[in-house]
């Protein structure tokens, strides 16, 4: 077998989104799949709904736990402002897929600074590469909006190398048992979602 | 309690972080006793030893007291743990430089997670510099696996030259995951009865002056183990270009210049000459990489032992990573750099809002700001979540360096603040307020307050009490009522220990009643001696505080922004159909503590009539 080369993503969005626990299912769902993995993340001070960012690597031996500015394979973001934040951590014909969903960071909340408003075209500008999904409406649809860092894994899921029952099985573990349903619904919906026609992206 | 034992030995490989991995190491390695304060980037440690069966883990009030907890515990004949944050050593510095003096009767190691780039610190202190300082071995594991691997060793080490060993990790190998081999636990030695050996363990001079030249021959002899130590190892690549290096920077160099040659130590002090010099000849050109101080580079120039490029290379402040390590050795003229760590970064990105951290909704913590932001006070500040009332909306902190120094540092400008000139009414600009939290206030507040109250000092003291260490992650404390166990114990009565350390003029106040808040501030800040104020009420993200929400009638909002002055994440401010100026509160988000509507002159801002719960 030729060796693996590792795979680097990062993901980026807000405390409170669910970043950790959509690192924690790559890292096993690599891990299930016989790959040497490193994830990294800061907690403290950055949980406090600041930017959250976390790495995660894969491959036949990972040596450093941070993805490298300008080397990422796939930037996933789970809030547009923050795609557009990180979009240059990705090398040449790396992949962006990100959440339609705009949280206004406390100083636009404050009325002390302004949200991009056409962040969809600063992105889409900014990088050739992009895919939106509005994970939170199709998290809703699963049964609970709160499935929406699910909903991204399923919508990046078929830029990974990994087999859908693995996903599958690490996200019922990963999950209270009561929401696996739910979870597994709003994983398929990001998937479906990911080989439907380019839709127009629009954050709200 | 005692879960992880039965379900997680089962698996022979985990992802686990770096805290995690020193957890299980700790556990494998028979510990009987570990004690801690919380501390980014330190806390998982002992929360998740604390899951496993059969180790006793407290948190205490403080570092210096958990040292000394585990000394003790040592010294009994019991494998000990005791882990903090880099600054956290500073604390603990007196019992850690004594417990090097006087050595153990069962291995004791000490973690210290430092935080290069301060993530969450008021500083970035290379605690490699304490292992010299005290005398006592350094580890630095690279990953997970290491962290376990070398924590089982640190306590063979620690009992062959009765030592206690300084396990550095840095954020980067703390909170990064990785795969970890998991192996069994070793049955402790039962601990019976406690060995009686003065000259040993009592240092007074006299003794201390015999322990002193052990100490040193101790040093010797690691230096000596050092040059066989199995984390010390030579990876030979190209000849022609040679890296030392530790922890995690070993990773960022390995992916920066795959195919050199490398000195991976492990153990950073004391330093291996003979293995360092014998990979001096093998190699053309020798670099030395290191985060934060050039603490390798000296010991290793002081060898004698030439190396070709070291900090003046890459930098003294922040993190390394490997696009950083990159650029300065290829700039160095090394040949092999990674070509996709040099590439330049595109596109530009355009100037964006920042998203710095904040308040929680409801936290209790932003009434009182708002109301010390109108009062115009100095406010000296201490360590915790409401070290970020100094951000805006509120810029309602003027001062914070370390743990406790609030009401000290206050008491300190009071003594030297001139009155108003003419026996004019002070201003209260002139004021100084301290501020600190219960955790922090039980860290190493109350000693300050003593001495305030013995030297006549007339400061207020504002005792911030959400009953939990709530920056940390919620950590219990002696003010929550329960341990790190679980287990029911003995409250601190703050009101009563403020009066027994000598204040006489204590008030508990509702810091979401910003009339009451402004009030009490007011008759505090005009009294003629010293007095505490307890703003008390619980953390809201910790004890998931959540009471009805509150809207806002867009018909009876002018736009004018007040409420915006609470700095609330469920408020939003937007532009209506009609082109006006409105806010609303994400029901969502709002926790219901009506900070925002006091602040609306307009009663815009009312409870909710049909409460709207967080969805589903």
């Amino acid at each position: 077998m030729s060796a693996r080369p590792t795979t680097n993503v990062l993901l980026t969005g807000v405390g409170g989104q669910g970043v950790v626990l959509a690192s924690y299912v790559l890292s096993q769902v690599a891990m299930s799949e016989g790959y040497d993995v490193k994830q990294s993340e800061v907690h403290g001070m950055a949980q406090r709904g600041g930017s959250v960012t976390s790495h995660f690597r894969f491959g036949d031996k990972v040596w450093s736990p941070l993805v490298a500015p300008g080397t990422a394979d796939l930037l996933m973001a789970f809030e547009a402002l923050e795609g557009l934040r990180y979009v240059n951590w990705l090398k040449p014909g790396g992949v962006l897929v990100y959440n339609t969903q705009r949280i206004n960071p406390s100083p636009v909340s404050a009325g002390l600074a302004t949200y991009p408003a056409d962040i969809d075209a600063l992105i889409r500008a900014a990088w050739p590469n992009v895919k939106c999904v509005n994970a939170n409406a199709l998290a809703a649809q699963a049964g609970t909006a709160k499935a929406a860092n699910v909903a991204m894994l399923g919508a990046i899921s078929p830029t990974l190398p990994f087999a859908l029952d693995t996903w599958e099985a690490v996200i019922r573990r990963a999950v209270p048992p009561k929401t696996v349903d739910v979870n597994l619904e709003a994983f398929r919906l990001g998937a479906a979602s990911a080989s439907a026609p380019a839709t127009e992206c629009k954050t709200r | 309690m005692g879960s992880k034992t039965e379900t997680e030995t089962m698996d022979a490989v985990q992802i686990l972080s770096g805290n995690e991995a020193i957890a299980r190491g700790a556990w494998e390695a028979g510990v009987k006793l570990a004690a801690a304060y919380p501390g980014t980037p330190s806390t998982e440690i002992l929360e998740t030893l604390a899951e496993y069966e059969d180790v006793y883990c407290e948190w205490s009030p403080n570092e210096k007291v958990a040292m000394e907890v585990g000394t003790g515990a040592s010294m009994a004949g019991a494998r000990t743990l005791v882990c903090m944050k880099h600054v956290g050593l500073n604390v603990a510095a007196d019992p850690f430089f004594s417990s090097s003096y006087v050595g153990l009767e069962a291995g004791m190691v000490v973690v210290s997670a430092d935080d290069p780039g301060m993530h969450s610190s008021q500083d970035e202190q290379d605690n490699r510099n304490y292992a010299k300082f005290a005398r006592v071995p350094l580890l630095e594991p690279s990953d997970s696996g290491e962290a376990k691997e070398f924590t089982v060793a640190a306590y063979d080490l620690s009992e062959r030259f009765d030592t206690p060993v300084l396990l550095r990790t840095t954020t980067r190998t703390s909170h990064s995951k990785s795969i970890v081999a998991l192996g069994g636990r070793q049955s402790p030695k039962p601990v019976t009865t406690l060995v009686r050996d003065p000259v040993k363990y009592l240092m007074m001079p006299a003794n201390a002056t015999t322990r002193h030249p052990l100490v040193e021959q101790r040093v010797v002899d690691l230096a000596e183990y050092a040059e066989t130590c199995p984390f010390n190892r030579v990876e030979m690549g190209d000849p022609r270009v040679g890296i030392i290096t530790s922890g995690a920077i070993y990773g960022y160099c390995r992916e920066a210049v795959p195919d050199a040659s490398f000195l991976k130590l492990g153990m950073t002090f004391p330093l291996p000459k003979r293995l360092i010099t014998e990979f001096r000849s093998k190699v053309e050109r020798l670099y030395v990489v290191e985060e934060l101080d050039p603490f390798l580079e000296e010991a290793i120039r002081l060898m004698g032992i030439e190396i070709d490029g070291g900090k003046e290379l890459n930098t003294l402040l922040g993190e390394l990573n490997a696009r950083l390590v990159a650029a300065s050795l290829s700039k160095a003229g090394v040949p092999g750099v990674n070509e996709d760590l040099l590439r330049p970064l595109s596109p530009e990105i355009p100037d964006l809002p920042g998203r710095p951290p904040t308040f929680c909704p409801g936290c209790s913590h932003r009434g009182l700001f708002v109301v010390l932001k109108k009062l115009r006070v100095f406010v000296s500040g201490d360590i915790g979540c409401y070290t970020m009332g100094s951000l805006p909306p509120y810029n309602a902190m003027h001062c914070s360096t370390c743990m406790g120094a609030s009401i000290s540092m206050t008491h300190g400008m009071a003594k030297v603040l001139e009155p108003p000139a003419g026996g004019a009414k002070p201003d209260l600009r002139n004021k100084v307020v301290g501020v600190i939290g219960d955790s922090t206030f039980f860290h190493s507040g109350i000693t300050s307050l003593m001495n305030v109250a013995y030297n006549g000092g007339k400061t207020l003291t504002i005792i911030v009490d959400n009953s939990t260490t709530a920056m940390t992650g919620g950590q219990d404390n002696p003010g929550s009522g329960k341990t790190l166990l679980g287990e029911p114990s003995a409250t601190v009565d703050i009101p009563a220990l403020c009066r027994a350390l000598g204040i006489d003029r204590v008030t508990t106040i509702d810091p979401y009643d910003l009339e009451e808040v402004e009030r009490v501030l007011r008759e505090e800040l005009a009294a003629d001696e010293a007095s505490v104020v307890i703003a008390k009420a619980p953390c809201v993200l910790q004890f998931k505080v959540r009471k009805p929400v509150y809207r806002v009638d867009p018909e009876l909002c002018n736009g004018d922004k007040r409420c915006l002055q609470a700095g609330c994440g469920a408020l939003n401010l937007y532009i209506d159909a009609d082109g006006k100026r409105k806010v609303e509160i994400d029901p969502a988000d709002c926790a219901g503590c009506g900070v925002c509507s006091q602040l609306c002159k307009e009663k815009a801002i009312a409870r909710a009539v049909q409460p709207e719960g967080k969805g589903s």
